[in-house]
């Protein structure tokens, strides 16, 4: 064999021409991260922190600990995301009148694509799996999710997929086809190299994992909630996790499923979606939206169950309309599936098929709508506290109402043909997107932090992060409103049309003011930190919570609870607290935890590798990948030593510790 | 309530609410769960495949149709090479329930074999196809049917990877209670695998040659 | 009772009995056997030995035993009844089968009008013109 052919065989189509070195945006992005990347990884090093990591993080399978990784990731990832978004309000605000601005198209039709792909699988999927991964096994009075080993898994397989995306920043280049990469355009023909590659990889790694939670997450909670806790006395916070992982479950296969036909139509010349040999594009759209309306279920109804914790905390009330919340999450659950085709109206099933469509999706704004009477019934007379997190509930309340009705617009399938793929569409789904997930998590993580850290967050920040992205969201996205009312389409990276310039400069002004919302968001962490003391929780009930989750200490054991608590009624710890139950002090037993295992992080590093190699066609690479993920994921399944016990003397002293905190605080 | 502590105060109607166990708390395993969950997402996978092969299957492009190309003999042997590894797996769940380890392996072997042998059978039917010019590159139809079954074919064999596995994990620990649980689980994802060939045989084979 | 599904894989001192998976008998597993047989030879004789001789009617019949045998298969040999796992398995399966009926007939729905309305002539009901395109 001749060098040639082993270079190919090795590196397959990836080559020195791959590294972006003639791009100057890229490059100084490239060093930027380098030098911060080398920062980072010199003070680790530094500070003798790799062991530490290693032993407590990466290998954790404690559901605390991986769903503050997850956090911690969708942070990461949203500042890539926004910077994304930064470029193309910078980019569509001055390329009028002649001037290109700083992006060509084919990078501006990378940035777009990117930014879409990040905000939702890398941003708002991490955040929220965070959130329950968090929350959901605390508000049961379970000590960590059923599969604890599979939870770790899912993380790094999410993280695998981020990086591949990060990856394709600075190799070879991202897809330009928009985030749902439709055909024909993201087959072979139109799109030879490897941005769509990169696209297919990153979904599938990170689907794994997304599935894989989601089926953990079910059997928790049907499995290991405390005694006394049937269904109708879930927190709705872990009945909108459960309807999500039930969504999560159910949508991903489809996605799966759709992506490896695209990946077989690139890769073998299969002819599912190209347009000859009788395959049709259209059947990946409709595929792909079975996934993908279900999808924006997954992500907003978390932060539905995280609003109905929060609005009766900080109202001194109990929930209004418990059982119609959960009615409407159900509801809401089972009409998702039946709405898919209100995205591409226009494709010309006709009027009896857009009307079905059309119809079902008015429907479904009927369970959202009571959701929000519900929250405002809570508040009716409540004694309300505007706390950090209330004021980002009140800010989603009103925004997603607006949000909400500019989508029962675009549900009218005629008004839809004047508005599709419009900056109407674009604002529209920021609206609830933003208005919705993003308030939501922020609403969230201002709620639970003091439950994960042990110190409240710093209110001056958090208030400051609020009205920046309040009134940032309103500035950005009003105007593009009034362009998709103009007809002004998406995903353009310069205009002719000098009137239309003043619009996308108040948007870039908003983007603007959102910068400072994430500044002033990181600005509230770091402060926060600094404060700590000041700001110190020792209760483990800083807001006067009302579930089993501030029951425990702040930041809660190892094991969560010291004695699996017994539910009683729907606020169970507002109920303890009304009754004056004391805690337990003694009698304390060795608690059962699962061991921390290297296993997850090391499949997910090869899965990392099998993307990498299969999107360059490293196929020999791409093989050893494979065998090595199999033979490590056999290999696990022959450990079964995956349990320890906490002995009860440990159980005691931690407990015992607590006890006299409390003790001193009063 | 007799297991739970009492650490609590008298409510207002007088009787004591228990709010924390006494014993120590196992809750119930959910791995039968988990799993049936997991096939039941595998199981909208192949919905999507069977789905596009009911938009996809009339689609020749002018090539050949499942009338020219399938071979239904061939089909019925491969049907009951799955059948009769169902009934194996069967046997052999009827042995571990008796807890009798040696037989159990057997039966666990005879069904990876008939599983082969239903691998062995695709193979040469795929191969057969493809010499006559009729792969999946083809047409619309023969993508969609390559793959569906291709997908089932993919299926199996990482239930025979499994099932080996699992041989050598029974040799070596025997018939505990985590083996006896993977052993149902493998059963549940094979006979699962049967199920989803009801709907490639009838949908796809038996409709297919139908004009 | 013999199948100990214990509660965890890792520790085998707490039996628990609630969790276990079902009991099967012979009897179940070869009732379930011979009507699966019976389930299948039926249909392939009916298309082999060309019994209807309409097509449409044929598929119907087809589609009737498919959905009987997958019914069987669900009985014998996984063991699906209202009771197993607290009832989780069967809910779990009825919203799967909502679904995958959702996705087959709504595909083909959606997918059928698209090409009725937009590509006329190249509808599946024309697929003989199709086949006979060079």
């Amino acid at each position: 064999m001749n060098t040639p052919d082993l270079v190919k065989l090795i590196f397959g189509r990836l080559s020195l021409e791959a590294i972006p070195y003639h791009e100057p945006i890229l490059i100084a992005t490239f060093a930027m991260v380098a030098i911060g990347g080398i920062a980072v990884l010199t003070l680790i090093t530094r500070a003798k922190l790799w062991g530490y990591l290693w032993s407590e993080w990466f290998t954790s399978i404690d559901h605390k600990k991986i769903g503050i990784m997850y956090m911690v990731l969708g942070i990461v990832m949203l500042l890539r995301g926004f910077a994304d978004a930064l470029m193309m309000r910078a980019q569509q605000a001055i390329a009028f009148n002649g001037n290109p601005g700083f992006l060509p198209p084919h990078h501006y039709d990378q940035i777009f694509t990117a930014h879409g792909v990040i905000m939702i699988f890398f941003v708002a999927m991490p955040l929220v799996t965070g959130l329950m991964n968090y929350v959901v096994p605390l508000q049961i009075g379970a000590r960590d999710v059923a599969f604890p080993f599979l939870n770790n898994f899912s993380f790094w397989m999410t993280v695998s997929g981020a990086m591949l995306v990060m990856a394709s920043l600075f190799v070879g280049e991202f897809a330009r086809t928009g985030w749902l990469a439709y055909p024909p355009l993201s087959g072979l023909v139109q799109s030879p190299d490897v941005g769509v590659d990169y696209y297919i990889w990153a979904l599938q790694v990170a689907g794994v994992g997304t599935t894989l939670s989601g089926i953990n997450l079910i059997a928790t909670i049907v499995k290991m909630r405390a005694p006394g806790m049937t269904m109708m006395k879930m927190p709705v916070f872990t009945w909108t996790s459960l309807c999500t992982n039930v969504l999560i479950v159910a949508a991903f296969p489809v996605l799966t499923a759709v992506l490896v036909l695209l990946s077989l139509d690139r890769y073998i010349g299969t002819n599912f979606f190209t347009n000859d040999f009788g395959g049709n594009p259209m059947m990946y759209v409709n595929l792909i939206w079975i996934w993908g309306h279900p999808e924006v279920y997954i992500l907003i109804l978390p932060l539905f169950g995280a609003f109905s914790e929060i609005v009766p905390t900080y109202s001194r009330k109990r929930l209004f309309g418990y059982a119609s919340m959960v009615y409407a999450t159900v509801v809401i659950t089972v009409l998702s599936y039946l709405v898919w085709l209100h995205h591409f109206f226009t494709m010309g099933s006709g009027a009896s098929v857009n009307s079905f469509f059309g119809i079902t999706t008015m429907i479904i704004s009927i369970p959202t709508g009571a959701k929000i009477f519900n929250w405002l019934f809570t508040m009716y007379r409540g004694r309300i506290k505007f706390d950090v997190p209330m004021l980002w509930t009140v800010g989603f309340m009103v925004t997603f109402v607006i949000g909400g009705m500019t989508g029962v617009m675009l549900a009218v399938p005629p008004a839809d043909f004047l508005l599709h793929n419009s900056l109407f569409l674009i604002a529209h789904f920021h609206n609830v997107i933003i208005g919705g997930v993003v308030f939501g998590v922020f609403a969230a993580i201002n709620y639970w932090f003091p439950k994960a850290f042990g110190y409240r967050l710093d209110p001056f920040w958090g208030k400051c992060s609020f009205w920046f992205w309040f009134v940032g969201f309103y500035v950005a996205f009003m105007p593009l409103y009034v362009l998709g009312f103009m007809g002004v389409t998406r995903r353009m990276n310069h205009f002719e049309d000098p009137s239309l310039q003043i619009w996308f400069q108040i948007a870039a002004v908003g983007a603007g003011l959102i910068a400072l919302g994430i500044g002033s968001f990181l600005m509230q962490l770091f402060v926060s930190w600094k404060r700590r003391d000041a700001l110190r929780d020792v209760t483990g009930d800083p807001w006067g919570g009302r579930t089993l989750e501030w029951s425990t200490s702040s930041p809660p054991p190892v094991y969560n609870f010291a004695f699996t608590p017994v539910v009683h009624d729907l606020d169970a710890w507002s109920q303890m607290k009304d009754h004056h139950a004391e805690r337990r002090t003694e009698g304390y037993l060795p608690i059962h935890m699962p061991s921390n295992t290297g296993a997850g992080i090391i499949i997910a590093g090869f899965a990392f590798v099998l993307g990498f190699a299969m999107i360059w066609h490293m196929f020999l690479v791409a093989g050893l990948a494979f065998v090595g993920l199999l033979v490590t994921a056999i290999g696990h399944t022959f450990n079964y030593k995956r349990d320890y016990y906490i002995p009860a003397d440990v159980v005691e002293r931690t407990e015992t510790a607590r006890t006299e905190e409390l003790a001193a605080h009063v | 309530m007799s297991d739970m502590h009492a650490s609590s105060t008298a409510s207002a109607a007088g009787q004591k609410l228990q709010f924390w166990m006494k014993e120590d708390h196992h809750p119930a395993n959910g791995t039968l769960l988990g799993f049936w969950i997991y096939l039941m997402s595998d199981c909208l996978i192949f919905a999507c495949l069977f789905a596009t092969y009911g938009v996809l299957g009339r689609s020749y492009a002018g090539g050949p149709s499942g009338a020219d190309l399938f071979e239904l003999p061939l089909v019925a042997i491969n049907t009951t090479m799955l059948l009769l590894s169902s009934i194996t797996y069967g046997f052999a769940v009827l042995e571990m329930q008796k807890n009798q380890k040696g037989t159990m392996m057997a039966w666990l072997i005879i069904t990876g074999l008939f599983g082969a042998a239903f691998l062995g059978i695709e193979l040469y039917e795929f191969a057969h196809l493809i010499h006559e010019g009729a792969g999946p590159q083809r047409s619309a139809f023969l993508s969609s049917f390559f793959t569906l079954v291709g997908t089932h074919g993919l299926h199996v064999t990482f239930g025979i990877i499994w099932l080996v596995t699992l041989l050598f994990q029974v040799g070596k620990h025997g018939l505990t209670p985590a083996n006896k649980r993977r052993i149902m689980c493998l059963s549940m994802f094979w006979h699962f695998l049967d199920v989803v060939w009801i709907g490639v045989f009838t949908f796809v084979y038996l409709m297919g040659v139908l004009q | 009772m013999s199948t100990h599904v214990d509660s965890h894989d890792h520790h085998d001192d707490h039996a628990h009995h609630e969790d276990d998976a079902p009991h099967s008998t012979l009897k179940g597993y070869m009732t379930g056997f011979f009507l699966a047989v019976v389930l299948t030879a039926i249909p392939f004789w009916l298309v082999m030995g060309k019994v209807i001789p309409n097509a449409q009617t044929l598929a119907v019949v087809l589609l009737v035993f498919g959905a009987i045998q997958i019914v069987v298969h669900m009985i014998y040999f996984l063991h699906m009844d209202t009771k197993s796992q607290g009832g989780w398995n069967m809910l779990a399966l009825i919203f799967t089968l909502v679904l995958v009926v959702i996705t087959l007939s709504g595909s083909i729905w959606v997918m059928y009008h698209l090409n009725a309305n937009m590509m006329p002539g190249m509808s599946h009901d024309m697929s003989q013109q199709v086949k006979n395109l060079p």
